[in-house]
């Protein structure tokens, strides 16, 4: 900002604008919206995962005095909307009407006054299902005679959805034959749920009158939710108004629209009255948005020296009843090809087979940037496996083998660029931090003590910002984001952006950029975002891409605002405006720096009877459409120290040291908060969190008393440090970070484990490691965690 | 049934179902919709409110149950004009992300404090592990306790414009945390 002279940069850690209504207990989640005459509704989900509907009878349900509606597959029939397109090409069932899928699927809806009554109204629903076998495990699923779940597909008769595949085959398989050293490795990871702490849910205002809808709800790309309700229920789509208010936690699992957003549109048109639908803690686990389920192979070929040469990866990818992963690439797999990872590979090649199971859709969501997730994880379990075969230091391999600052920008084999990088100055940051040496020579004094302690790390490259046109779009609709900003008379600025904040401080950061761009305080620069009727197109927040995307285009607004205040500080200075230059945060001119003149001078001006020069209407306003012409590739180096008690498998997260590149931080405050957070995320999924399934195909993680999240308890205090590699595409260099940390630390801690546990010759045991199955593997049987089956 | 109950002071008088859970009374009856609804089974803690001046999670606890008895919310805790130290550390160490958990935990954090003002970082962990944050990892949660706990032994109560010490931020005032 500018004020009194003195100028300093808007970035750094600034206090969020944010925390002034949340500190209160004034935030405004959906939850929270009251609207008039309001009505609320209740979802009734299937008790199986696979039968046949026979019969739904709802008489009794709308003899209850307080029920105003019940709505069926059959009601949704009649108006051409029982199934809805998915955000992978496929549909999905909003209210089951021949078959019900998994257990939890939509099956009825009630519009009550109240949400007890509603619920109580689910109770006086009768469905006879007549039961059917239930495909459950991914592998059998693709077996002869299993029962084939999509019927609804014409011609459909097994369970495959698809095979793609990236990389050179013929090179890969000429590297592993060259290779002295092959290792390889099944590995899984499991079915886990984001578990935002607010669940699902809306709010929907049919104004018949003015033919207007109008949904409050917990999405995360509120326009790709407009147009996708234009598109399935005919409005058109400029009477189609989405508000994303205060969402409390994403993590992906709000970018799909869910049958309960579209139950509660069609509750409010059938009641005339706003219709409130917010799912409880059960439904959220069953039946929205999962992740992972990634059934991996790894291969790695080396020479004996330690010199990666290639890496292969068969993957079978269990997608649930619908294939209705939320990720923006033309490759089913959404980013997985990134699975080599960060070092420097001859060759590498992937397979990955999709398949149907009785399940709840979904497969991206949850921090992983669509698969990057899994890819790392893949990449380094194998350089760690790989290490043990080899007998080398799991540092000194990855050291050995990063790629260097020289080759980037660097294509993969399997055809990514990566933008920029010093990968190895960054893991000497974290060993240096973390204190590798003296942490191996304490862990060498305590095997001599019978004690279990484990050093594990991990190097990944993310892919995020997602994305250019040529590779990335969804439905259809290419991935730029829009930025609109206004300057007031004053000098005050109103920027208005497509992405949606789930917690990340986008009032905060996205203020800052503007400020920083036009000499502002930040305080004086508004951030609106989360409501359609006022914001420009964009396809929203996930995939880390707000910073890279939204930022960009927020940037690129800045600066033809600051271009048009040129022209007029140039009138106001009687000076050509090739002579001024922007210096200090403010247009002066050039070699004489008492000549110059702030934007809230130059705004007043623009809008005043100043003589404009030819060509300048007034006014700085500006907009700007940002699309992206790569990816961003930010990454980092983590180290985990843990502690096995070898009588009980409990693992101990004793030390965690992150040192993340994300290119240039705005406000560094939020950056680390960012990486806490997908820490504890790491850590959850590598030590707890799992969702599993009996042979019935019964959820066995539909609650949190199930479904273990961590708490305070189980996390270390997070030891961060940074290193700053520009992005040399985005305007400011930012590269993004949000998903960097839930990509990066499980396999930190998963090889921590795994390192802890050699003195017993563990070579692998599957997330989530519970001391039951760190214990099993002691005993050595691990577990197959994906299935409650024995 | 009727029930009244002292919310932050105010008694409130209902005609409730006797069924009806104390975090909806005090959500959908009172328009306190500061106490979030989070799991069902007391797991989470987004609902945690004071009853009788112990945290409790009110998604288990009828509102029936709380009638004749004093109730505290997040809507209660600044003093006019005046954030709570809590309330001003969670704002200033970064102690929040999305929002959903931050009441819950704020009040079990100032309960924490009334009874050990000076509290370990393992006491904090402790204190809190009845209850889930899905954005921070803990960390700046825990430095937002302490900096309350530093606030009040150095017995300066935060002003009207925020200031305080352990400022987090070089780069500007607070003046958006307490406007």
């Amino acid at each position: 900002m500018n004020a009194g002279g003195a100028y300093r940069s808007a970035y750094g850690p600034v206090p969020r604008k944010e925390d002034a209504r949340f500190v209160r207990g004034r935030g405004l989640f959906v939850d929270d919206v009251r609207l008039p005459g309001m009505l609320h509704g209740a979802v009734l989900r299937s008790p199986l995962a696979h039968a046949r509907i026979r019969s739904v009878d709802t008489a009794a349900a709308e003899a209850h005095p307080k029920v105003k509606a019940v709505i069926t597959g059959e009601t949704l029939a009649a108006r051409n909307l029982a199934w809805m397109p998915t955000l992978s090409r496929d549909v999905q069932a909003v209210l089951a009407t021949d078959k019900v899928r998994f257990q939890g699927q939509e099956v009825a809806f009630v519009v009550a006054e109240d949400r007890y009554s509603a619920r109580d109204a689910l109770e006086l629903i009768n469905v006879e299902y007549e039961p059917l076998p239930p495909v459950i495990d991914a592998e059998r699923a693709l077996g002869p005679g299993a029962p084939v779940i999509r019927d609804d597909i014409a011609g459909k008769a097994d369970n495959h959805i698809f095979d793609w595949s990236s990389g050179d085959q013929a090179a890969t398989d000429a590297a592993f034959a060259a290779a002295d050293v092959v290792v390889t490795q099944d590995m899984l990871y499991p079915r886990v749920h984001p578990a935002p702490l607010e669940t699902c849910g809306a709010v929907a205002d049919m104004d018949e009158v003015a033919g207007k809808l109008t949904i409050w709800a917990t999405s995360q790309a509120p326009h790709a939710h407009r147009t996708l309700y234009s598109l399935f229920l005919g409005l058109p789509e400029h009477k189609i108004r989405v508000i994303s208010p205060d969402i409390g936690g994403g993590f992906g699992n709000k970018v799909p629209v869910y049958p309960g957003y579209v139950c509660a549109i069609v509750g409010s048109m059938v009641t005339g009255r706003p219709v409130k639908w917010v799912e409880d803690r059960s439904e959220n686990l069953m039946s929205t948005a999962f992740a992972r389920d990634y059934h991996m192979h790894g291969e790695i070929a080396a020479t004996r020296d330690g010199t990666i040469l290639a890496l292969r990866a068969t993957v079978l990818a269990d997608h649930g009843a619908f294939n209705g992963a939320a990720q923006p690439t033309r490759f089913p797999a959404g980013f997985f090809g990134v699975f080599s990872g960060s070092y420097d590979l001859r060759a590498a090649h992937c397979q990955v087979t999709g398949v149907y199971t009785n399940k709840a859709p979904g497969g991206v969501a949850y921090a992983c940037s669509f698969r990057v997730t899994e890819a790392v994880y893949l990449v380094e379990r194998m350089v760690d496996l790989l290490a043990t075969e080899l007998g080398a230091d799991p540092a000194e391999l990855r050291m050995k083998n990063l790629l260097r600052p020289e080759q980037f920008p660097h294509t993969t084999p399997t055809g990514w660029q990566y933008d920029s990088g010093d990968y190895r100055r960054t893991l000497r940051v974290a060993l240096e931090a973390a204190g590798y040496e003296e942490l191996r020579k304490e862990q060498a004094e305590r095997r001599e003590r019978g004690e279990l302690m484990g050093v594990g790390l991990s190097f990944f490259t993310e892919a995020v910002g997602a994305g250019p046109r040529k590779q990335m779009d969804i439905l259809g609709f290419g991935m730029a984001d829009g930025a609109d900003l206004r300057v007031h008379p004053t000098g005050k600025a109103v920027l208005a952006v497509s992405c949606q904040t789930q917690g990340q401080g986008h009032e905060t950061t996205f203020a800052q950029i503007v400020a920083e761009e036009l000499g502002l305080s930040v305080d004086d620069v508004e951030v609106v975002h989360g409501d359609t009727d006022r914001t420009p197109f964009g396809l929203g927040t996930y995939g880390s891409r707000s910073t890279p995307v939204s930022g960009a285009a927020a940037v690129v607004a800045a600066r033809e605002v600051r271009e048009r205040a040129r022209i007029v500080a140039a009138a106001m200075l009687e000076a050509a405006a090739a002579d001024l230059e922007w210096a200090d945060g403010r247009w002066q001119v050039r070699g004489d720096p008492a000549q110059g003149k702030t934007l809230a001078e130059i705004a007043m001006a623009a809008h005043s009877s100043l003589d404009l020069p030819e060509g300048v209407q007034g006014h700085l306003d500006s907009g700007a459409v940002y699309n992206p012409p790569n990816l961003t590739y930010p990454y980092g180096a983590y180290i985990c120290v843990v502690d096995v008690d070898p009588g009980t498998g409990v693992v101990k997260v004793r030390r965690f040291v992150a040192v993340d590149d994300c290119g240039v931080r705005i406000n560094p405050m939020i950056v680390e908060g960012q990486i806490h957070g997908g820490l504890a995320d790491g850590l959850g999924m590598a030590l707890m969190q799992a969702i599993t399934f009996d042979a019935d195909g019964n959820c066995l993680g539909g609650s949190f008393m199930d479904y273990l999240l961590p708490t305070s308890v189980e996390c270390p205090s997070w030891e961060l440090a940074e290193t700053v590699t520009p992005c040399p595409h985005h305007p400011i260099g930012a590269k993004g970070v949000g998903e960097s940390a839930t990509v990066g630390s499980p396999a930190a801690v998963v090889n921590a484990v795994m390192d802890a546990l050699k003195p017993y010759g563990v070579r692998h045991a599957d997330m989530p490691l519970t001391p039951a199955n760190v214990w099993s593997a002691i005993q050595g049987t691990p577990l197959r965690t994906d299935l409650a089956l024995t | 049934m009727q029930i009244t109950v002292t919310v932050n002071g105010e008694a409130c008088t209902r005609e409730i179902e006797p069924r009806l859970l104390l975090i909806h009374f005090l959500r959908d009856d009172l328009g306190l919709t500061g106490s979030h609804w989070g799991c069902d089974t007391s797991n989470c803690g987004a609902c945690v409110v004071w009853l009788d001046g112990t945290p409790v999670k009110s998604c288990t606890v009828l509102a029936a149950m709380a009638d004749g008895h004093r109730v505290r919310t997040v809507e209660g805790m600044a003093a006019p004009g005046r954030l709570d130290p809590v309330q001003e550390g969670f704002a200033r160490c970064h102690g929040l992300q999305c929002g959903f958990c931050t009441p819950g935990m704020m009040l079990t954090a100032r309960w924490l404090l009334d009874r050990n003002p000076r509290p370990t970082a393992e006491e904090i962990r402790e204190a809190l592990s009845g209850q889930v944050c899905r954005c921070t990892g803990y960390e700046n949660i825990v430095r937002a306790v302490q900096w309350a706990a530093r606030h009040e032994a150095d017995g300066r109560a935060a002003g009207p414009d925020g200031a305080g010490p352990g400022t987090a931020s070089p780069a500007t005032t607070a003046s958006e945390v307490t406007r």
